[in-house]
Formats: structure tokens, sequence, C-alpha cells
């Protein structure tokens, strides 16, 4: 049903040295204190990360029961934060997909989509036949998951030794890997320019709409690099 | 397990999964040497993009404590070490979380 070797392969491609799974672990004990010191248990920080697996959705999450947010305005905040992942997975499960592989897999295994796991999957796919693809993927998402679920729980136990100090430097691994991350792929020009672009849109349109600028600046620095991508190719 | 708790869990991952769901299921009539499919991928690194300096310069949470200058000036070393430790992404990781750290407890 799942080809083990690649499966294998899949779970330890999070374990190289210039993996994310160090930043992916550092962000989640830091989810894991944070969840604590909103009165969380152990059992409910856990549930959280299992389910959720996004960090900037978890985070917004805690800040809206911070402030005593509806359940509807939880919802709406986290979707529109956590929207991005829309993209990212139409933009790596057509490389996943084959048609001898039964759907089951992409619908369960869409569940591992994170900036961390797209990264190494990203980084690593076109060493991988294409046929059973989705099983390397599944190994990826397998071992990033754990690793948030892990690094939850070990923030959580963590939480009455960390100052705060301690915690935002915590706070600030995530944002920092991801931009080093970021400019590390900048090798196409398209790529490049939806990542410049949308790194300045994205707090310009702060102004006009907290919620929605990631939406409306992503949207439109990356249909602008598409467009600039397209006129250089053809 | 409080239901307050439990409800704003289920709520959250619902509206993460959703943005997942609709990514597989777009996905599967999108061939990835279609022209939509360089669209949606110049449209994710844009949107992470977008997300990230967002999370930098508007950030929430504990990050949202620390001076902004204090900010910058960790950005700022952490992109040089990247650069100087020949693209590593360790480095920079690792050395943001205690520069942050020591400059607060120092100067913040």
């Amino acid at each position: 049903m799942i080809d083990q070797k690649l499966f294998l392969k899949g779970l330890l491609a999070a374990r190289r040295i210039d993996s994310p799974a160090i930043a992916l672990g550092a962000s989640f004990v830091a989810v894991g204190a944070l969840l604590k010191n909103l009165g969380f248990t152990i059992q409910e920080s856990i549930f959280s990360t299992l389910l959720t697996y996004a960090l900037p959705g978890s985070l917004v999450m805690a800040e809206s029961m911070f402030i005593g947010a509806s359940l509807l305005n939880i919802f709406l905040a986290v979707w529109l934060v956590n929207a991005r992942l829309y993209p990212m997975t139409v933009s790596m499960m057509p490389l996943v997909m084959n048609k001898n592989q039964p759907r089951w897999k992409y619908y369960l295994s869409c569940h591992f989509v994170a900036v961390s796991s797209w990264l190494i999957l990203k980084n690593n796919y076109s060493n991988i036949e294409k046929e059973n693809r989705i099983d390397f993927w599944i190994g990826i998402g397998t071992a990033t998951w754990l690793i948030a679920i892990f690094s939850t729980v070990l923030g959580y136990f963590a939480a009455d030794h960390l100052n705060k100090d301690m915690m935002i430097g915590l706070a600030i691994v995530n944002p920092i890997y991801f931009t080093c991350a970021m400019i590390g792929v900048m090798k196409e020009k398209s790529v490049t320019i939806a990542i410049t672009l949308g790194a300045v849109l994205g707090p310009v349109f702060y102004f006009l709409s907290p919620e929605w600028s990631i939406l409306f600046g992503g949207v439109i620095a990356g249909t602008i690099a598409f467009l600039v991508g397209e006129k250089n190719v053809s | 397990m409080s239901a307050n708790i439990f409800f704003a869990i289920l709520v959250t991952s619902l509206a993460t999964y959703s943005s997942r769901f609709l990514g597989v299921f777009t996905s599967e009539k999108i061939d990835e040497n279609s022209k939509i499919y360089r669209w949606f991928n110049c449209l994710a690194y844009s949107t992470l993009a977008a997300l990230i300096s967002r999370m930098l310069i508007f950030p929430s949470g504990d990050l949202a404590d620390a001076n902004y200058i204090i900010r910058i000036v960790v950005i700022a070393i952490s992109i040089l070490i990247y650069f100087l430790s020949k693209r590593n992404l360790v480095y920079p990781t690792v050395f943001s979380a205690i520069i942050m750290t020591l400059i607060n407890s120092y100067l913040g």
C-alpha cells in the first residue's frame, strides 16, 4: 500500500543538516509554552498541534482566545492566515500525484502541508521516481508532524523554566528561518519577484486591512511575478 | 478538556484543513507543466513571503514585545550569518534565538 523504502527515505529527509526540522522544533516549543500559559492542558496542546499543524494558525488561535473572540471570529482569522496553504498545496500536489495511486493518500497527506515539509519536498522531489513520490511525501510529512507534536510537549513542560526574553528569542526563530530559506530559493526570476514583492506588499496592505493583508499582498505579488515570468519565457 | 478550548481547536483545524483540502481538489485537474501550475507556484511563494514579513514587521504574540529596532538588528545579523556560513540555515536560526534573548535581556 505504501512503498516503505520511499516512506523511510522521506522520513529521514527531515534529518539532514540543513533541514527545516530544527526551526520547526524550536517554533513549536514556543507554541507549547504559549498554550500552557494560556491555560491549555497537555492533552489539549497535543491535540491542537496534531489537528492543526500550522504554526501561524495556532498563534492566531491563541491570540484570539486571549482576547475572548467568538468561534466564528477564530475560524475567519485562522482561515485568512492559513489560506496560503491553498496555493502551497496546489504547487506541490501535482508533483506527487500519479494515476496508479489511491486518492485517499492525497486527501489524508495534505494535512502535512506546512512550510517546512513543503520546502523539504521541493528540494528533494526530483530525485524520486514519480510513481511512488506520494509515499516519499507521506514520509516527510510524518517526520515533520511528529517533530511538531514532540516539540509542543517539550515546550509545554519547559514553559515554567522559560523567561520572557527566552520566549521572545524562540518566537523569532520561525520567521528568521523562513526568511533565510526564502532567500535561498530565489534562483528563478519569477520566484525571486514573487518573494520580494510579497515581502513588501504583505506589510503595505497591513495598513489597509490587517486581516486580509497576506492574501491581498500575496495574490497581487504572485500574479505580477507570474506575468513577468511568462513574458520572459515567450 | 473544557468545551471552549475543545471547540477552538476544532474550528482552527477545520479552517486550516479546508485550504489544504481545496488544494488537493484543485490539483487533481492541474498538470505540473501548465501555466496555471506556474501561477500557483508564484502565489505560494508570494503569500508565504507576505506572511513572513508581516510576522517580522507587525508581529503578534511574544515577538510583539520586542522593540522593532532590536528586531531589525536581529534580522540583519541573521541574514549576514546566513551568507557568511555559505547559506547554511541552521546557524542563523540558532543564533537568532540566542542573539534575540541576549539583546532583549540586556537592552530591552
